[in-house]
């Protein structure tokens, strides 16, 4: 099959970026994404110009780094994948594909379709650990932790934050990614000596970083490819209204 | 440490919590306003106001509320367009509403018909010879029937009043689902069922206040 590309192209965070046309040609459905991308660039390479820089690690879904909006949704037009997950069937012969990098004041484009995430990094290290016993490892069933707890700390756990929910909110909130950490811990024991502190520390860093507030849009939910739900958020939200008292006291 | 009510999330739950208020206030307001359809407007507004201190203790407490939600509202959507500056080529909204993505126009709708309707309704100063202030009922009190039957007969203030209760119906139809995930009452089970009774409540708001100026318009209810 045969495809028309525009794609961002940006030599560096200072520069302006455009959008720019190419043609993938010859494109095997059974391709990823991110192969027939890997096609246009040999072809590039061929042609003595410069490929398109993106972003790819793991290609297996789990890694969280590509990145790339296609035709105006984060991961592109299949629900619960990711950009290597997705498949060329999904696309038809003849089809224009818009491919852009994620979009938010807090992730600065550095080349092409690869953005910094770094500002994700910065909210992890706000409030994303626990305290840990020193000395011998404990029994691994030592702790009691409900069935449910596990099931639900275990869901927010899949968030592998890759960003979509930041490139889709249309404030550029990371109130998905935070709530998804925030509950991940707060849901078992391990986690809850820090949970106050964490869950005021983390959505404090996540402003400081530029991202936005949270209007419930609920873009970041559809758009997540670990399908990380919004039910979260209320849970962080709770668990920030319990923190309160920890607020008056510092 | 920030104090609570600098942190995202304290803000937006001041603004959830005084936007429930206002919700609030707009039922007992459209309950109030619906006696206009059993000729009891007159009764209604004398006996509500022969009770000064609560009629002024709400205006307080609703000048205080309205100006929290303004100012968090004008501060959080600043910050949120300053966190997205650059927009994408192509868009395509998966979730998110028309209503949830103009919360801020029709709140700003719903702010200017705010000191119209006080204008014309509180301080009667729009039409000051329809002023229930200045014109008595048969039975003596200020007749505020009067003043709304004649004022929604003038197509173009009635159009005003429907124009500013579309702005109202999205602006809760997002509003009031968004309040209850904000103070987080809310899981998998309950977020559907709160979407929509959001909604429904929101247009049930809606046909209550907004059957008000069509029927004096179609001439149901006459002066």
């Amino acid at each position: 099959m045969n495809l028309t590309l525009y794609v961002w192209r940006q030599q560096s965070s200072e520069l302006q970026g455009r959008m720019e046309k190419y043609y993938a040609q010859g494109i095997s459905p059974d391709m990823s994404f991110l192969e027939m991308l890997d096609m246009v660039n040999e072809d590039l390479i061929k042609n003595n110009a410069e490929p398109i820089a993106f972003d790819h690690d793991c290609r297996e879904g789990i890694c969280g780094t590509c990145s790339q909006v296609i035709n105006g949704v984060p991961h592109g037009p299949e629900e619960r994948t990711t950009v290597c997950q997705l498949h060329m069937r999904h696309f038809h012969d003849g089809d224009t594909v818009y491919i852009e990098p994620w979009r938010a004041k807090a992730f600065p484009v550095i080349k092409d379709l690869i953005v910094d995430r770094s500002a994700l990094d910065s909210i992890i290290q706000a409030g994303g650990f626990i305290s840990v016993h020193t000395g011998g490892v404990s029994d691994a069933n030592s702790f009691l932790i409900p069935r449910s707890d596990a099931e639900t700390a275990m869901d927010a756990a899949e968030c592998i934050g890759c960003g979509a929910c930041i490139a889709a909110c249309p404030n550029g909130s990371a109130m998905l990614f935070t709530a998804a950490k925030v509950t991940h811990l707060a849901m078992l024991p391990q986690g809850r000596p820090e949970a106050k502190r964490r869950v005021c520390m983390m959505t404090e860093e996540m402003l400081t970083k530029g991202f936005g507030n949270c209007t419930n849009h609920y873009e970041c939910q559809a758009a997540c490819p670990k399908g990380i739900k919004v039910s979260f958020i209320a849970k962080l939200n709770r668990e920030f209204i319990k923190a309160a008292q920890l607020i008056k006291e510092e | 440490m920030q104090s609570f009510f600098n942190s995202t999330v304290g803000k937006k739950i001041l603004m959830a919590v005084t936007g429930q208020a206002m919700v609030f206030f707009v039922i007992i307001h459209v309950i109030g306003n619906s006696t206009i359809f059993v000729d009891g407007l007159n009764g209604y507004a004398e006996r509500l106001h022969s009770l000064p201190v609560l009629v002024w203790l709400t205006r307080l407490i609703m000048l205080a509320v309205i100006s929290t939600h303004v100012f968090f509202s004008i501060q959080l959507t600043l910050e949120n367009w300053k966190s997205k500056p650059e927009k994408y080529a192509v868009q395509k909204h998966l979730r998110s509403t028309f209503a949830s993505r103009n919360m801020i126009w029709s709140g700003l709708i719903i702010g200017l018909f705010l000191i119209y309707h006080l204008m014309h309704f509180t301080f009667q100063i729009i039409s000051p010879d329809l002023a229930a202030a200045n014109n008595l009922d048969a039975l003596g009190r200020p007749d505020v029937a009067h003043m709304v039957i004649s004022g929604f007969q003038n197509f173009f203030i009635a159009l005003i009043y429907i124009s500013a209760l579309v702005a109202l119906v999205l602006h809760l139809i997002h509003g009031i689902q968004s309040s209850v995930q904000t103070i987080g009452l809310n899981n998998d089970r309950t977020l559907p069922l709160i979407i929509t009774s959001g909604a429904i409540a929101a247009i049930v708001l809606f046909i209550g206040y907004v059957s008000i100026p069509t029927s004096i318009l179609l001439n149901i209810v006459k002066g």
